[in-house]
């Protein structure tokens, strides 16, 4: 039987993380991430698990991938500038192919900036912080229960797909309380790393999917580095290998885009303008859009929830149709997911643009005045 | 049910965080939806404070208190604040110890000694975010009183039931439902 | 033909290794895989963990599980294994910069929280992958590539500075010292709690050239006349210290582990009494 609770986003996060079998997580206090670790030191250890609160977010990056040598499903949670200085050792994880989760609940910046307000100014961070071209997955909820669903989805594919996950949520839902539907734990699909059960398979052969199976710890005795490896995972000099190993990389979310790339859309049947918006934003455009179409505008939202890889695809689908002649992007930054939408939708239709820097969040009369503009 | 939207604020340590997520809670408990947020500065204790709770039957999308149908104000400074712009059919509730500001001329506003009844009644004065909750929740006619109470026992630190509950129905008495 | 030791615990498909002709990480090396051949421990229940340096690289030769990881954070990640795995030995190898700098504040708060770590420092006074810049052990006065006029900076002891940041078990061993060294590591690793083993190694080709001390046979022959063990050093004056290293066991206590004492919060926490 389930049940509805009220719950916060950031309690709501550790709550999917323990379902999806999360048993590991090493973090450091940020605001406004914190009850993120506060919760995940009540609840890890009645499961098992072990939390531990480590010297800084570099070496919360670093324990949490050693725990997920091991086999460990293992999280982290931050904000804007401990993200920053996780970045790195997600890079090691993109090159090892270890699964691991970051939550990023993103406040005000730049540096400290206001750190009890709402922002949405790492999203390009999300998608380039570490160097190097490596993959990216990130998902971004706009409720108390996505926070924990979501929760879930960015263990399974972390799991799947042998990457680092980015929960990228905001100060918005992340101190939101509302209720969550709590499913029954047999009900949770859960997914696992699958496993070379057989001694023939090198470390790093992947399978169709790009993906390599995992080797369990104390077995086998293999080696994991940063620097360019071979399928062996010893480190190479060779341009041919690191090629092919960065493309693999690449390789395994672009080909799989589909099965990473959730989206949510209202009303598009006869809109001819759309809202696009993510994460927090999403209330406020819902909002303005249920106003709009009741005051009889044309007008729909489109949500990407997992903001990388970009739903490129789709965008371009409902651009290029022909009732759609403008899209507006809401978010709360000076202009990073408009960059992503000017570079997809081209000339399909106009884009206008609110953004917000002032840590206060849009409303949703500021979205229903844009609606109206061009009417 | 018409969305109600309800705005708490005082200074930082008096609770008022905690009587949105009961308040919230009950509400959840009796049936309703409700979503629950704060803003907030960097002080622990002191500085002002602003808690929101949105109840409908309907769905809540924006999260924010746009249009409060209620204010509480424990303190001058959030009274002060708070009272400014509302529309004339909010429903204001002071702590009798504040004056009222103009801008409160001809509203609806309930004086309510919250704050001597958790000092001098109840006999705890940090019991006020109770008595508040409970007045409130007699002015609004939110839940029954059962619920409520049952949302204040699952959020309150153990060992505190008893002062809580006589807070939370001193805080009854002074409010006509 | 190598040795029955070199056959079961280096990866010989994986040499040669990159370190300099004279180099003491070799040495170090050794000691360490001797260490773990004399205590018989089973190499699937062992991991090795490194950062970046030319130390670090050992982790790639050795056969254990091993995790070659970014600069700076072995201890970190060390950690992260250790807590998820306590049945595992773990075991990291970093250099002077990796460990002291970079990494300072991972070796001071993990000696703190006393986690069973065995930590082997290969000391090489130089950053040698990064071609010979003074690293926070260099001795004042010495040269390196970013040091032209000689370094004013005042060098760590790291054994020191892990004991002083709560390490139960510290310890010096040098390059030349290799059965004292071995004994150390041995030690290290059966002590329950964090341990600290810092190695003198040498460094020819950066070091020892830009400072004019010679190649591997005079700086090892320095570790030969100027080493004295603990036990003598503790009944020698300062002034007959001046300019010797002092190597043996230097520190031992007994004090609770993290990850036995994670355990009791697991226990707490699930309700278990007793």
């Amino acid at each position: 039987m389930s049940k509805k609770v009220l719950m916060q986003g950031n309690e709501a996060v550790v709550e999917g993380a323990i379902a999806a079998g999360m048993r590991f997580y090493a973090g450091y206090p940020i605001t406004p991430s914190t009850e993120i670790a506060e919760q995940s030191s009540v609840r890890l250890p009645q499961v098992g698990g072990t939390f531990i609160q480590m010297e800084d977010e570099i070496s919360s990056m670093a324990a949490v991938i050693g725990a997920a040598v091991t086999g460990a499903k293992a999280m982290t949670a931050t904000s804007g500038p401990g993200f920053s200085l996780k970045q790195e050792n997600i890079g090691y994880a993109c090159i090892t192919e270890i699964p691991c989760v970051i939550v990023d609940v993103q406040r005000s910046g730049p540096s400290t900036g206001l750190p009890t307000s709402p922002s949405q100014g790492d999203v390009m961070q999300a998608r380039w912080g570490t160097h190097g071209d490596h993959p990216v997955i990130a998902i971004s909820p706009a409720s108390v229960s996505e926070c924990y669903f979501l929760a879930i989805r960015c263990f399974n594919l972390s799991e799947k797909y042998r990457t680092p996950v980015i929960l990228l949520m905001d100060e918005i839902v992340g101190h939101l309380r509302e209720g969550v539907e709590i499913p029954d734990h047999l009900d949770i699909e859960v997914v696992d790393r699958r496993l070379h059960t057989d001694k023939g398979h090198m470390p790093y052969e992947a399978d169709e999917k790009g993906v390599p199976g995992w080797h369990l710890c104390g077995i086998g005795r293999y080696n994991i580095t940063g620097l360019s490896h071979d399928v062996s995972g010893f480190p190479t000099n060779s341009n041919e290998v690191t090629d092919k190993l960065v493309r693999r990389l690449m390789g395994k979310i672009q080909n799989n885009a589909d099965d990473i790339i959730e989206v949510q859309e209202e009303y598009l049947d006869d809109a001819e303008t759309v809202v696009l918006c993510y994460g927090g934003t999403t209330r406020a455009a819902m909002s303005a859009v249920l106003e709009a179409r009741a005051a009889g505008y044309k007008v729909g939202m489109f949500r990407p929830i997992t903001v990388w890889p970009f739903p490129e695809k789709r965008l371009k689908e409902i651009s290029s149709g022909k009732k759609v002649k403008r899209i507006i992007v809401a978010e709360h930054n000076f202009g990073q997911i408009v960059l992503e939408a000017e570079r997809i939708v081209k000339n399909d239709c106009k884009i206008d643009f609110i953004g917000k820097v002032d840590g206060t969040v849009i409303t949703p009369g500021e979205i229903l005045e844009k609606i109206k503009e061009a009417e | 049910m018409a969305k109600m939207e309800l705005r708490l604020t005082g200074s930082g340590g008096q609770g008022v965080i905690l009587a949105t997520i009961i308040l919230a809670e009950a509400a959840l408990s009796g049936g309703k939806n409700a979503v629950q947020s704060q803003s907030y500065g960097p002080e622990a204790r002191g500085g002002m404070c602003k808690a929101e709770v949105i109840v409908s039957d309907e769905q809540i999308w924006f999260t924010k208190v746009q249009k409060p149908t209620f204010l509480l104000a424990l303190t001058q400074d959030s009274l002060e604040k708070y009272s400014k712009g509302l529309d004339r059919d909010c429903l204001v509730m002071a702590d009798s110890s504040l004056d009222l500001p103009e801008s409160l001329k001809g509203m609806k506003v309930l004086q309510v000694p919250i704050l001597e009844t958790a000092r001098d009644v109840v006999g705890k004065s940090f019991t006020a975010n109770i008595v508040a909750v409970a007045a409130i929740n007699s002015a609004l006619c939110l839940v029954p009183f059962e619920v409520l109470k049952e949302s204040v026992m699952h959020r309150i630190p153990k060992g505190t039931e008893a002062i809580n509950l006589k807070a939370l129905e001193e805080g009854a008495k002074l409010v006509r439902s | 033909m190598p040795s029955k030791l070199i056959e079961k615990y280096i990866r010989e498909d994986h040499l040669p290794h990159i370190w300099c002709p004279g180099c003491g990480h070799g040495i170090l090396m050794r000691d360490v895989a001797e260490a773990v051949s004399e205590l018989d421990l089973d190499q699937e229940k062992v991991f090795l963990i490194s950062g970046i340096g030319c130390s670090s690289r050992a982790a790639g030769y050795m056969d254990f599980n091993t995790l070659h990881t970014t600069h700076g954070r072995a201890i970190a990640f060390a950690e992260g294994v250790k807590l998820a795995r306590p049945d595992l030995n773990v075991l990291v190898i970093a250099g002077d910069g990796d460990i002291a700098a970079i990494g300072g504040n991972h070796l001071i708060h993990a000696a703190r929280r006393n986690i069973d770590i065995t930590v082997v420092v290969f000391n090489n006074d130089i950053y040698g992958m990064t071609g010979g810049q003074f690293s926070p052990t260099t001795p004042t006065g010495d040269f390196a590539t970013t040091a032209p006029y000689g370094n004013i900076d005042r060098p760590f002891d790291i054994a020191k500075l892990a004991e002083a940041s709560g390490a139960t078990y510290t310890a010096r061993g040098t390059a030349y010292h290799a059965q004292l060294t071995i004994k150390l590591i041995k030690e290290g690793i059966l002590h329950r709690g964090f341990s600290l083993i810092e190695c003198a190694s040498v460094c020819p080709t950066y070091y020892g050239r830009k400072n004019k001390k010679g190649g591997s046979v005079e700086l090892m022959t320095w570790q030969k006349d100027n080493c004295v063990l603990s036990e003598k050093a503790a009944k020698m004056t300062k002034e007959e210290l001046e300019g010797k290293l002092v190597i043996g066991k230097l520190s031992e206590t007994d004090l609770p582990e993290y990850t036995d004492e994670y355990k009791k919060i697991i226990d707490k926490a699930r309700g278990y009494h007793g």
